[in-house]
């Protein structure tokens, strides 16, 4: 019935409207930040005012004197807990303990009756400091009087996610290392016909998911029961049984609808913070940050990167070597996997014979970074694509032709040991380029650039689901991914509605619930239709197979006389819908079928990547050479899905994406003056609005069914914020004849370098 | 203080404090949690309700400035039997929401843009919402839901 063959959708490949558009419109959808429990109090956190300091008292007898206040938790009062969490390195303490290493940084926490009176109690906590030098960038914590972070060893935490040892707290201030290395690349630059070589800066950016972090905790003799905003409640669920000390089965993640994430609501938060506060008050604890915290709670790794790329006489790029040192604040949170990833991602999407790959991230005075939608790939893909195009002006080649003769081809192994390239990026250029009108007259001012992104995506697969097949022939998914916008509980009936051969609006999701959906490792990385998309789809086939089994033992027949049909089965003349299947089995319309999947590192999913995630993005955009402003007049996204289980949702994905890396690209960017943040609140830091829409817009999908994902699909939603800031240096540069080697490219930069430019 | 007031077309009396936003005393005391607050400083528009047809940011207007007055938030647009206001129906119709956060306040944007204009312009619209930040969607099919919906009530007017 099904398979990577099947033509005839009947519900997949289709635009179906969203499952969650009435209750997002009426404002009926349930955020953690809309829920109540009954007898619930509200904490308050007070921050570190200092960048690097000792802990030397906290004096909180006032604040818990005051009226409403039922108590203040401080890194002091924590035995009985193990305060350190990290699914990578266990290196965060829920509350800073003995010191503190970021201006920022939560010192204590006031749990009252409201949140008006939480605020007011926390300026009567007297905390003494005393302040140590902090180190800022990366090339300060490498500096040999460096003061270190992080005195003690780490253990790697259970769910690491990273294939290197841990570095953190080896006695220096990095943070983790990789490194990847083929072919000879010194002999290849010898050899070399050109070589281009620079330093590129990609800056600290924000998330902005416009519901900041939020938790409610609840913490009993039963367990701890947690509504978190969180993009993986397995992996919370993980660091609180560590904290808890408690089996599994005692702590309940629930994630009900989430107000954006965009990675920055991976991996744990607020969580333990929230819990330990429940734990200290004896009371449901709510603990919603505003967005100025939630800038002090997680940011993308900034990353400075030197990078030298090679072609030989015939245009191949024959060698890439890269350097990139990565900052990432206070504690590791996710950045192993963000270096790992990055390390990776500066080769692809190009088949290059000798490459070397070092990356190192650094611990800094600075807010924490983790993931951001790419996971570091965007860092690279600003030196990676732009060299692209700096080579080929260098050898006076078109760049979009010189991208088509380099790219990794369907099928090629371009990257030792990974999977094969599964995407077709000429044809992903092709589209971009067309859209944007390649090779049509171009106005004085204006430049046109495409650049694409391939990057190993869908994380680890390991993947469970269960889908119930009611007595009345409907459905219900059990599953552990997150409606975090992106469409998941619309993707996945639109699956369960094709395999069960019944209607979309049968199909009913229950999801992110660690107490009730099996487990799923995370939401992100773009995993979720190809894995739990895939998991979905095997399970309905478990229910079906299940279904002709009773079916044959309802008609007294041999199993091998039952023929699965569309929603039913066939025996001879006769035919049952699913409903009669379990009806009758059960000799009561009642009772279910419960089809179940497994999905681990085997089978398809056996090499990694789980997929490369392909898109490319053509824009063209004119400079005002007296202002350096950058206008944007056209930006066209390809995304290479493999198949679109939902083509509006697929293109949705590609265009917020994109949109995410134009700001990056014009003007987003967490600045720091010293040890503190300068704008950190969104009256200061800049987002993309309405009047930022590029003047003409064109989404495409290229979908070859190529992906290991159900029906041939792939994940997508990433690769189009990766390879922008590149494409807008890159049309920059067409455009007025500069190169700007950072992000973003503000008008004061553009204005600047074309001051130099015309000295 | 006492406050009384007309919300989503019925009179409402609430007690609550001078300091109180206008987000909490729906959100909190009127179980409207609909109008989502996120930037608290008036510029993500998250929180947009219309005030005499007029759209404030309720995360930072005090309520009782809101005394007397006619106010309208999301869940005032549904209609009893249950038909979505154009604007809700475009919104669903052209994907125009991914998380949904700035969705309440962005359709009551739109709609004291229509109100006004019933016939906007892209970059009327454009001009008009960009007080309202969507981080999901990159604005295109939120222009596009706007411009389905004007025709929408236009088409319902001449029935």
């Amino acid at each position: 019935m099904s398979g990577e063959t099947k033509t005839d959708f009947q519900i997949v490949n289709h635009s179906i409207p969203r499952r969650d558009g009435r209750v997002k419109v009426t404002g009926k959808a349930q955020y953690v930040a809309d829920l109540r429990l009954i007898g619930m109090a509200y904490a308050k956190v007070l921050r570190s005012p200092l960048a690097h300091a000792k802990i030397i008292s906290i004096d909180k007898s006032k604040a818990e004197a005051h009226p409403g206040v039922y108590c203040v938790v401080t890194g002091f009062d924590l035995d009985g807990l193990n305060p350190y969490f990290g699914h990578a390195v266990k290196d965060h303490p829920l509350l800073a303990i003995d010191k503190v290493r970021y201006a920022g940084e939560p010192v204590a926490a006031v749990v009252a009756i409201d949140e008006r009176t939480a605020f007011e109690a926390l300026e009567f906590i007297d905390v003494k400091y005393e302040e140590l030098k902090g180190i800022f960038t990366p090339q300060e914590a490498l500096a040999k009087d460096a003061p270190l972070l992080h005195e003690k060893k780490f253990e790697a935490g259970a769910l690491r996610g990273f294939e290197g040892d841990v570095t953190a707290g080896q006695g220096t201030n990095i943070c983790q290392t990789h490194k990847i290395q083929w072919g000879d690349v010194d002999k290849a630059f010898k050899e070399a016909a050109a070589v281009i070589e620079g330093d590129y800066y990609f800056p600290m950016t924000y998330a902005y998911a416009m519901e900041p972090y939020v938790a409610i905790a609840d913490v009993t003799d039963q367990g701890v029961n947690v509504y978190s905003s969180a993009q993986h409640p397995f992996m919370v669920r993980h660091d609180l049984k560590n904290i808890f000390n408690l089996p599994v089965s005692k702590v309940r993640l629930i994630v009900p609808f989430v107000g954006g994430g965009y990675g920055s609501k991976s991996y744990t938060k607020v969580e333990p913070l929230v819990a330990a506060c429940s734990w200290k008050a004896k009371r449901p604890v709510k603990l919603q940050l505003t967005v100025e915290e939630a800038m002090l709670t997680t940011r993308s790794d900034d990353a400075y990167t030197w990078m030298k790329t090679a072609v030989d006489k015939n245009g191949k790029i024959i060698a890439r070597q890269a350097k990139i040192m990565m900052n990432t604040g206070a504690y590791a949170e996710n950045s192993p996997l963000v270096v790992e990833k990055s390390t990776n991602r500066c080769v692809g999407p190009y088949a290059i014979a000798n490459v070397l790959i070092e990356n190192m991230s650094l611990y800094t005075n600075t807010v924490p970074a983790s993931s951001y939608r790419g996971f570091g790939c965007a860092q690279v893909t600003l030196p990676g694509e732009s060299q692209i195009d700096e080579l080929a002006t260098k050898i006076g080649r078109d760049p979009y032709e010189f991208r088509l003769q380099n790219a990794a081809k369907p099928g090629e192994e371009f990257f030792p040991g990974m999977r094969p390239f599964d995407g077709t990026l000429k044809q992903d250029l092709d589209t971009a380029a067309k859209a944007i009108g390649w090779g049509t007259p171009l106005a004085k001012g204006h430049g046109r650039t495409v650049a694409v992104s391939g990057s190993d995506a869908g994380a680890y697969p390991l993947t469970s689901t269960a889908v119930r097949v009611h007595a009345d022939g409907s459905a219900t998914i059990m599953t552990g991914s997150t409606e975090l916008g992106q469409g998941s509980h619309t993707v996945l009936p639109q699956i369960a509605a094709e395999e069960l051969g019944i209607t979309y609006d049968k199909v009913n999701v229950i999801s992110s619930d660690t107490a009730i959906t099996p487990y799923d490792r995370s939401t992100g990385a773009s995993r979720t239709t190809t894995l739990m998309g895939s998991a979905v789809q095997e399970a309905c086939q478990e229910a079906i197979a299940q279904m002709v089994v009773m079916a044959a033992d309802v008609l007294k027949v041999k199993k091998e006389e039952i023929q699965s049909v569309r929603g039913g089965v066939r025996c001879g003349e006769v035919e049952l819908n699913w409903s009669q299947v379990i009806s009758k089995f059960y000799a009561l319309p009642d009772g279910e079928v419960i089809g179940r999947s497994y999905i681990r590192k085997s089978g398809k999913f056996a090499a990694l990547p789980v997929f490369w995630e392909a898109a490319a993005t053509g824009v063209e955009l004119s400079v005002d050479e007296d202002t350096g402003k950058i206008t944007m007049e056209k930006l066209a996204t390809v995304g290479d899905v493999g198949l679109a289980i939902n083509p509006a949702l697929a293109e949705g994905q590609d265009i917020g994406a994109a949109t995410m890396g134009m700001g990056i690209g014009l003007f987003e960017e967490l600045v720091y003056e010293g040890s503190q943040l300068m704008n950190g609140s969104i009256l200061d830091y800049r987002l993309p609005r309405f009047s930022d829409l590029p003047k003409q817009v064109e989404l495409h999908l290229v979908q070859n069914r190529d992906g290991v994902g159900p029906y041939g699909a792939k994940g997508g939603g990433e690769a189009s914020l990766n390879s922008m800031a590149a494409n807008i240096a890159n049309a920059v540069d067409k455009a007025v004849g500069v190169r700007i080697r950072q992000a973003p490219l503000t008008p004061e930069r553009v204005w600047r370098a074309l001051k130099e430019k015309n000295k | 203080m006492n406050l009384q007031f007309t919300l989503n077309g019925k009179p409402w009396s609430v007690d609550c404090e001078p300091a109180d936003t206008l987000a909490e005393v729906l959100r909190n005391q009127l179980n409207l949690n609909g109008t989502k607050v996120s930037c608290e400083v008036q510029v993500c528009g998250a929180c947009t309700v219309l005030v005499d047809n007029l759209p404030v940011s309720a995360c930072t207007y005090l309520a009782y400035e809101a005394r007397g007055k006619n106010l309208l938030t999301v869940e005032g647009l549904e209609k009893a039997d249950g038909t979505l206001h154009p604007i809700q129906q475009a919104f669903i119709d052209d994907f125009a929401f991914q998380c949904g956060y700035c969705t309440p306040g962005m359709i009551m944007a739109a709609k004291s843009l229509l109100d006004e204009n019933p016939n906007p312009s892209r970059e009327e619209i454009i001009h008009h919402m960009d007080g309202n930040i969507c981080r999901c969607t990159g604005y295109v099919p939120i222009v596009a839901a706007i411009q389905r919906a004007a025709g929408m009530i236009a088409k319902e007017k001449k029935q």
